[in-house]
């Protein structure tokens, strides 16, 4: 036999790997290779006359912007309720715990409608808000806040586990060999909480990118000012024009991917710092 | 990933669960319509199912989607097995004809251009009517927040749209007037919703905006459940809202629901079809209907899209496609 085989110590890698192939293929990689296809009906230059738009540029701008401070403001926030979470036990703990969930289950559209109704400026927040002149509902602001809203479970849930595990005793030792306060977080911590982080991180911005069904309420979708990518996307199908639709979710598409890639570099990187 | 396409999943899943679960004798049919038609086909299924049982014996099961109009048209052309769709405007079923599923010609299968029914659009204002609006010029005022929802998503907002260049044109002649008009009214607008549910309640819940652009049923809606805080303001002119019916050939030739879908759709011309849409704040077709209900309805002049737009298909290519009049307003407006 010319063809070697390797042995693994663990059996059943041709069927797992055969089952995680055909899995992903059918959930992952067939729906999103029909884009292309439906793509390929229009000419280079439709193609680049619908992706080029101002409205649509403009469109990029705020949906990749606001992902992007969403999933800052939660990685810091988020990263704070992980901490608190995890390390401290308080009376409530377990309810604060369940809530974290809840964006996960309610319906985007009813977080929408409340987020907009509580920063309309005749809402509850709107109002006080507004004295100070700061507008949020049907704004970038908005938008914003809708996103950090969706998003901040991923962090939680993502870093909370990697802080449960931290030993306290590797404190215990920093500090006992003379390290600061500070220095026990930055060079002990931090380190280790790092690749979680940033995969947190990506999961919201990730997740941000494609909302749809909570920013269309509060953002006011203003031409030029507040419209999200994905609501172009659903104005080129109210016209049936799904080249149209899924150019732009292609751009969309390649956009996201590159900068997940980029967040993943990142992450080998601070796992290797880590444990080299 | 959006609701939207959830809620077509899930008309499409609970429609391949009824076509499974009807049995050979009792017929099914599926009616796809929009959003604000709900309680209008809950009562006329109930009373089309008696019918047809008195008529012919059998029993008869009616089921209904609803979702945004062209999210609806969308599901059908995808393969959602409707065997009748009663949407909110003709370029919608063009698309379905388009793809195929029905004839081109099926406009006029059923009498008044396919449309049993019909509304208008009219204002929504404060209790008081604090601005003083009466007619569609008083939307110039300087000053003057008005909710109306996008155009290019919602179906509803694009007879706003509609209704308010046809005033200009009539009122003020040419298309440079109308469109310095509609700009006008444009600017005026804080926030584009998606729909026109959501345009109501930015207008009645969250208190934004002097006045509304509303369908005629929607403004009723809207008043009978906060009477004291709202008012009706009915324009001198405005646009004539025919949303149409159509019977999806390739689906009832499948089902064998030809002769029932036909009915079906007769029935909504019926003396009682006629008196359900009133009763839900559609303006009947019907003369003897609509002189009972005549105290429900305001007397204004009113235009249809083909007066004056030709067509649907014209109405959409000149204004709401991408690029076309309505994109063009903002960028000029932006500069």
């Amino acid at each position: 036999m010319s063809m070697q085989v390797r042995r693994r110590v663990l059996p059943g890698f041709g069927l797992t790997m055969g089952i995680t192939l055909l899995y992903l293929s059918l959930i992952v990689l067939i729906p999103l290779a029909t884009l292309p296809a439906r793509t390929f009906t229009m000419s280079w230059q439709a193609f680049r006359d619908t992706v080029t738009d101002p409205r649509v540029v403009a469109s990029y701008r705020l949906s990749l912007g606001a992902s992007l401070a969403a999933a800052a403001v939660n990685a810091v926030f988020g990263g704070l309720v992980a901490w608190v979470l995890a390390r401290y036990s308080f009376p409530g703990r377990r309810v604060v715990d369940a809530l974290i969930d809840l964006p996960f289950a309610l319906p985007t559209a009813v977080a929408g409608i409340v987020l907009t109704t509580l920063y309309a400026p005749s809402g509850w927040l709107g109002k006080p808000l507004a004295q100070y002149g700061v507008t949020v509902a049907f704004t970038p602001l908005g938008v914003t806040v809708a996103l950090i809203f969706i998003g901040l479970p991923f962090v939680v849930r993502t870093l909370q586990p990697v802080i449960e595990d931290l030993d306290p005793e590797v404190e215990e030792a920093a500090a006992s060999l003379g390290a600061s306060r500070a220095g026990v977080l930055l060079r002990v911590v931090l380190p280790n909480l790092l690749p979680a982080w940033l995969t947190g991180f990506a999961l919201a911005f990730a997740r941000a990118l494609g909302e749809y069904g909570s920013v269309v309420f509060i953002s006011g979708n203003m031409p030029m000012r507040t419209e999200i990518s994905p609501l172009l996307i659903v104005t080129k199908l109210e016209q049936y024009d799904y080249a149209g639709a899924t150019a732009i979710a292609i751009v969309m598409l390649t956009l996201s991917f590159c900068l997940l890639l980029c967040i993943n570099g990142l992450q080998t990187w601070a796992r290797r710092r880590v444990a080299p | 990933m959006t609701t939207r396409t959830g809620i077509i999943r899930a008309t499409i899943f609970s429609a391949a669960i009824a076509t499974l679960a009807a049995p050979a004798a009792a017929q099914t049919l599926l009616n796809v319509s929009y959003d604000p038609t709900r309680e209008l086909y809950q009562e006329f299924n109930a009373a089309f199912v008696k019918y047809w049982k008195a008529k012919t014996g059998q029993t008869v099961t009616i089921r209904q989607s609803h979702g945004g109009s062209g999210a609806q048209a969308r599901a059908v052309i995808d393969g959602l097995g409707a065997d009748v769709v009663t949407l909110a405007l003709a370029y919608d079923i063009d698309a379905i004809a388009q793809s195929g599923l029905t004839s081109t010609a099926w406009q006029k299968r059923f009498p008044q251009n396919s449309a049993p029914y019909t509304s208008t659009i009219v204002f929504l204002v404060r209790k008081g009517n604090p601005k003083g609006i009466k007619d569609w010029r008083d939307l110039s005022q300087p000053g003057l927040q008005i909710i109306t929802p996008n155009p290019k998503t919602s179906g509803g907002a694009r007879w706003n749209y509609l209704a308010a260049w046809g005033y200009a044109l009539r009122q003020f002649g040419g298309d440079d007037k109308a469109r310095q008009f509609v700009t006008d009214v444009y600017k005026k607008v804080p926030v584009l919703d998606s729909g026109a549910r959501a345009s109501t309640m930015t207008f009645t819940r969250r208190q934004m905006g002097d006045v509304l652009i509303a369908w005629e049923n929607e403004a009723h809606l809207a008043l009978q459940e906060s009477p004291n805080q709202l008012e009706i303001v009915v324009p001198s002119i405005s646009i004539l809202a025919e949303p149409p019916v159509a019977v999806v050939d390739k689906v009832v030739d499948r089902n064998g629901t030809r002769a029932i879908a036909e009915a079906y759709l007769q029935y909504l011309y019926s003396p009682e079809g006629q008196e359900i849409a009133a009763k839900h704040h559609y303006r009947p077709r019907d003369q003897a209907v609509a002189a009972k209900f005549a105290s429900s309805f305001a007397k204004l002049k009113l235009f249809t899209v083909d007066e004056v737009f030709g067509s649907w298909q014209n109405a959409q290519k000149t204004h709401f496609a991408d690029g076309a009049m309505f994109d063009r307003l903002y960028k000029m407006a932006a500069r």
